[in-house]
């Protein structure tokens, strides 16, 4: 693993938290289920995951589509990369704790319950690819929540989005979470995908591009292949 | 043999008991166990925990809640901050209704393991730590549940005071597991009830994720689990692993103010 940064602290920690549900379309679309068992009422925190070491693979690394299962869900989103331990940050203070931003896709096979941690639909190997491209703050073209988004599967768009609109932007996210986990120099952030995130299989070649950060760029090939 | 790892005198050092109850450092230094500060007795890699695995446990939770060996285990993450050491300090924030403890035994994983088979699985077990892993249940929501606000808070995952060579542990499927709230003792089990073992947990997890010698499992905690408040004494123990000392601590001690009460 190398996820060498051009600013301190230098290098990824290889610590990855996900951001779940966190665009308001995702739980709005649950309907009525929202308020029903299990789940009884929308989530009030923050909803988070762990992304562990055996999901980071790097730009141009090649993931493996279990067997049985025809397409994975793709999770493009903004990699909030911490560059000062942040415990207890107002978000007004949010920025100077950011050392930067990169590209991640948080891969899972879709999840039939958000009621369970889901850890074999999210946590298989290869599921969080990184970019090597990174930018600070100031390198933005504007402030960290109205990026373009844009995934292209095989050459064509198939999302077309942005990084606004989330329940909690990428300040009041770090301002929640830091609440009650102090995030280390290094550790990773996501501000969570889209409702609409495309799904893609194996043979399919998938390109993440957030405007200002940078591209990923990975290709989904079938379990044989590597077996 | 055991192993615990721990910083004395400006350094961090691999320390080993000796038998009149002090800490031989690899250096030649015999230090007291008290001049010490205990850090968890591994670099933890990933750190898989396991919810509901002991029916016991199960049944206390809720009455209609059923948990049987075939059904898939429910593991959940945990991050590196949430670790402590032995005769470490767990914030309890100001106006919870409800955290407790849960005795845990460790499994850390010495060697890769993808694709294992129950029937080899042990080969990949380096060794055992005793675990406390609080729960701060005020905080439990319904959405990847259990949510890392109720067990992924900063030095409520308590792991020591040794790794125990699994060479040394013959038998960890029937080890009583016990603990003490200020020298009470409240809660008891037996590794002998889980309802995943631990081949079957290797089994279970390596299917789908590849572990690495560090990677942690924390196997489920038996009934008994009751409130502990600020300046409680938590004493986790399992037969021959460890015992585990830990206090509640509050707001004030993590430079935060007091809350009005609610």
């Amino acid at each position: 693993m190398d996820f060498a940064l051009p600013v301190p602290p230098y290098r990824l920690s290889g610590v990855v938290y996900a951001t779940l549900l966190n665009d308001p379309a995702q739980v709005r679309d649950l309907g009525d289920r929202a308020y029903e068992a299990p789940y009884k009422e929308p989530p009030v925190a923050p909803v988070l995951g762990l992304k562990p070491r055996n999901t980071i693979v790097s730009n141009d690394a090649a993931i493996v589509v279990p067997p049985g299962v025809e397409h994975l869900a793709m999770g493009p989103s903004l990699g909030i990369v911490i560059g000062r331990p942040a415990c207890r940050v107002a978000a007004a203070e949010a920025r100077d704790v950011i050392a930067g931003f990169v590209v991640v896709n948080d891969i899972s096979i879709p999840v039939p319950s958000h009621y369970r941690p889901a850890v074999r639909f999210r946590a298989r190997d290869g599921f969080c690819p990184i970019s090597s491209d990174f930018a600070t703050w100031d390198a933005l073209p504007g402030p960290p929540d109205s990026l373009r988004v844009a995934v292209q599967i095989d050459g064509h768009l198939v999302h077309a989005g942005s990084t606004s609109g989330r329940t909690r932007g990428v300040c009041k996210l770090l301002a929640d979470v830091t609440e009650f986990m102090t995030l280390q120099p290094g550790d990773v952030l996501l501000l969570g995908g889209p409702a609409a995130a495309p799904v893609a299989g194996p043979g399919s070649h998938v390109r993440i591009e957030i405007e200002g950060v940078g591209a990923l760029q990975n290709r989904y090939v079938a379990a044989e292949a590597t077996a | 043999m055991k192993t615990a790892r721990v910083a004395y005198s400006g350094a961090i050092h691999a320390a080993q008991p000796t038998d009149d109850g002090r800490l031989r450092l690899p250096d030649g230094r015999v230090v007291e166990e008290h001049a010490v500060v205990w850090l968890p007795p591994v670099d933890a890699g990933t750190i898989v925990a396991l919810g509901l695995n002991y029916a016991d446990h199960v049944k206390e939770l809720s009455r209609e809640l059923v948990v049987a060996p075939n059904d898939e285990p429910l593991v959940f993450l945990k991050g590196p901050g949430t670790l402590l050491g032995h005769r470490g300090a767990t914030r309890r924030p100001a106006g919870l209704a409800f955290m407790h403890y849960e005795c845990e035994l460790a499994v850390v994983i010495g060697r890769t393991a993808r694709h294992v088979k129950r029937s080899n699985a042990m080969e990949h077990v380096a060794g055992y730590a005793v675990c406390n892993d609080y729960a701060f249940r005020d905080y439990l929501e319904n959405w990847y549940r259990p949510n890392l606000r109720v067990k992924n808070r900063d030095g409520a995952t308590v792991l020591g005071p040794w790794l125990v060579d699994a060479a040394d542990v013959p038998r960890p499927h029937a080890l009583g597991l016990r603990t003490y709230v200020n020298g009470q003792l409240t809660q008891q089990g037996n590794t002998a009830d889980m309802i995943h073992d631990i081949p079957a947990l290797i089994a279970y997890l390596s299917a789908f994720m590849t572990l690495s010698a560090g990677d942690v499992i924390l196997t489920g905690t038996p009934e008994g689990v009751v409130n502990v408040n600020v300046g409680d004494e938590v004493a986790t123990e399992i037969d021959g692993i460890g015992r585990l000392v830990n206090t509640i601590v509050g707001d004030e001690a993590f430079g935060r103010a007091r809350q009005p009460d609610a």
